[in-house]
């Protein structure tokens, strides 16, 4: 038995949405675009997706253009936003913001743009005044994640959007995180373009969305066919839109219900806390989705964690370099300047609506095993290890 | 996830070895440990050792290690390599050895396999009371900051193990690995040992006058003063650079027929095996670049 604690990375897909989805995979296979009554008929079913989405987030359904994924609507809003204010050529972001964000960023600089990246706090959150500071009358776009991947530490957007206005920027929000484990409502939001992820809700993979509010002058990045009213080119990928549609409209549902998700996310967080010693949670002490934990068990690498898990069937995700394939540690918590003690051994379970009690009960009745046998290896075992001591056991923030 | 093979897995789960040698009275018998990495760098490895003085046999060897499942398992791998072997044959074991061990490591865990090594080479010189140099003092020439790793460090690895691409030198010291900005440093030292590599039978081959010799027509027997130079070389490009990197340094002192006779010096020359480990290491190498019939023996330091 798979017991899956990695819903930040991915989630499985609902079998509503798979029932869903299927007879757009088989019966209707037309083309939304096309002018026969058997595209026609598909056409309307995407549009009906699209009211879902719309309601799910509060917004019109002209509002919604269809993506392949959160990276492409992050592409498509940054490049929107810059484009509309091309005289502006400063973009403020965050240290802590998805490869998808931060990567087209740095390559902007490359081009010539002038680019903040405000720091986070020891917590995992962003200081307004450094915010504010940083806003210039050239100040084109500010982008910053709804809420983070890695800690689920939600970001004060609403303050930081009514910052950038001041300003006039631009404000896009990544909120794949976010979306349907935390109820937004863009009627009364100060967000010009969103983006989200189907996969992240119980879609299928290969499916997202980009909120653009109306009347924002949007510049399209995807040039072709006229698909998403010239705002996205590109044949519809049908299938995976239905498919959205459903899990909005379950998420929609099921965001009544979200506490259940934190009552269990608590009782693991403490389960851990109260278990095992020398264990800290990562963005603690601020606001956070009701989903994620991210916590670091001191003197122990991630990755060997991981891999003892692995075995007892449990899948969740480490801040540690080693798992990634590169060796840096996750950007997100050397961003938040946590020591290297718990950076390297920092495990992230995030939750979904199909996580039960007794998987919780088996992480915690298998994790303090684990987290023994390690720390028996391990030359680290306490503060006080001379070892330790003599080489940084605390990063300067 | 990594694709790692049954024995990394095995010894992951159920490693051997782990722990610390306790200090012992035991007459002829002592304990001493070594440590490479840091908590910084993500994988730290401290090797114990119970060493038999008379016969200089590693009796018992102990492993404590923060680092990743192939780290871990690296550390049960050498533990198990060195144990009833003298610190000379020891020394002689590689990273190659320890992948090898293991059936294995993906190259972006090799690292791992070289914290063993070093590890070992700490606690052994640690014993023999050599120093190794702490090359982020070297002037200029710590490489990557982001990882404390130095020039020569980087050099010996690529050497050692025929690296050809900064993404290799990443995976086996990590170098690189982090902000990047060391990436073009580390590109310049390859590109300098593949020039020396390519450069010896060339330059050779020129010194000695026998531009044929490289090319299809089979080698005549070496003249003596042939032989010298082509030693000579061989001691100037690919064995002193990483002597010195160590804190050492050696000099062809004679040529008696196939015996070569150097002088060591430095930390190789502080004590009597660690010279005839100096001496097998430069041995190998000679009879590998310039004839296969060459004997090494160390004399006595001249003084200049
Ligand atoms: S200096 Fe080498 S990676 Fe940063």
């Amino acid at each position: 038995m798979v017991i899956y604690l990695d819903n930040n990375a991915t989630t499985r897909i609902d079998p509503e949405v798979l029932d869903a989805m299927l007879p757009y995979l088989t019966d209707f296979y037309g083309n939304p675009a096309s002018m026969h009554s058997f595209g026609g008929q598909v056409g309307a079913a995407v549009q009906e997706a699209r009211e879902a989405v719309a309601a799910l987030l509060g917004a019109e359904d002209t509002e919604i253009i269809f993506t392949s994924c959160g990276t492409e609507g992050n592409n498509t809003a940054i490049h929107a936003a810059l484009a509309a204010q091309p005289e502006k050529r400063h973009i403020v972001t965050t240290a802590v913001e998805h490869p998808a964000v931060l990567n087209v960023c740095k390559h902007l600089e490359k081009q010539g743009y002038r680019v903040t990246y405000l720091s986070v706090d020891s917590r995992g959150q962003l200081d307004l005044m450094e915010l504010e500071a940083a806003m210039t009358g050239g100040t084109a776009l500010v982008t910053t994640m709804y809420a983070n991947n890695e800690t689920g530490v939600i970001f004060p957007i609403a303050q930081i959007g009514a910052i950038a206005k001041a300003y006039g920027a631009t404000f896009h929000v990544d909120a794949v995180q976010a979306v349907g484990k935390v109820a937004i409502d863009l009627r009364h939001s100060p967000i010009d373009l969103l983006t989200l992820s189907g996969h992240k809700l119980h879609a299928p993979k290969g499916i997202g969305v980009l909120y653009v509010r109306r009347g924002f002058r949007f510049r399209p990045f995807l040039l072709g066919g006229h698909q998403e009213r010239g705002r996205r080119a590109g044949t519809h990928n049908v299938p995976g839109i239905i498919a959205l549609g459903k899990a909005a409209s379950l998420a929609r549902h099921h965001l009544a219900n979200v506490t259940q998700e934190g009552r269990l996310r608590d009782r693991l967080e403490q389960g851990l806390l109260d278990r095992i010693p020398d264990c800290v949670v990562n963005g603690g002490g601020t606001e956070r989705l009701p989903n994620t934990t991210n916590i670091g068990f001191k003197y122990i690498e991630g990755e060997a964690i991981l891999f003892m898990l692995n075995k007892h069937g449990i899948c969740a995700s480490s801040g540690s370099a080693c798992t990634s394939g590169s060796l840096e540690p996750s950007h997100v918590l050397m961003a938040m300047g946590l020591p290297y003690t718990v950076l390297h051994g920092s495990i992230r379970f995030s939750l979904s609506r199909f996580t039960t009690e007794a998987e919780i009960d088996q992480v915690l009745a298998v994790m303090p095993d684990i987290v023994e046998k390690l720390r028996a290896l391990s030359p680290f075992n306490n503060d006080q290890s001379d070892w330790l001591q003599g080489r940084e056991l605390a990063r300067s923030a | 996830m990594w694709n790692y093979s049954e024995k990394v897995l095995d010894l992951f789960y159920n490693p051997v070895n782990q722990g610390t040698i306790a200090d012992t009275d035991e007459p002829d018998v002592a304990v001493v440990y070594g440590e490479v990495g840091s908590i910084a760098c993500g994988d730290a490895l401290r090797l114990h050792l119970k060493i038999q003085e008379s016969s200089q046999v590693i009796l018992d060897a102990r492993f404590q290690t923060f680092g990743c499942t192939s780290a871990i398992a690296s550390s049960s791998a050498l533990t198990e390599l060195i144990k009833g072997k003298t610190l000379d044959e020891a020394l002689q074991i590689t990273n190659q050895d320890i992948a090898a061990y293991l059936g294995g490591l993906p190259e972006a865990k090799m690292h791992c396999s070289v914290m063993g090594q070093e590890a070992l080479e700490a606690a052994i010189y640690k014993y023999r009371g050599i120093e190794i140099e702490h090359h982020e003092d070297d002037d200029g020439a710590l490489i990557c900051a982001c990882y404390g790793v130095s020039a020569p460090k980087i050099r010996r690895v690529i050497i050692e193990n025929d690296l050809t691409t900064v993404e290799q030198v990443t995976n086996y010291v990590k170098a690189g690995g982090g902000c990047g900005s060391c990436l073009v440093g580390i590109e310049d030292i390859l590109l300098e040992v593949q020039q020396e590599r390519a450069a010896i039978p060339a330059r050779v081959a020129a010194e000695i006058g026998e531009a044929q010799a490289i090319t299809e027509v089979p080698p005549r027997p070496l003249t003596t003063v042939q032989k010298i130079k082509l030693i000579q070389h061989v001691l100037d490009t690919e064995i002193r650079p990483l002597l010195i990197a160590d804190g050492g340094d050696v000099e062809l002192f004679d040529l008696d027929g196939d015996r070569v006779l150097v002088s060591l010096r430095g930390a190789c020359s502080s004590c009597a095996s660690s010279t005839d480990t100096m001496k097998y290491a430069i041995e190998a190498k000679l009879r590998d670049l310039v004839l296969p019939t060459l004997t090494v023996e160390a004399v006595a330091p001249q003084r200049t």
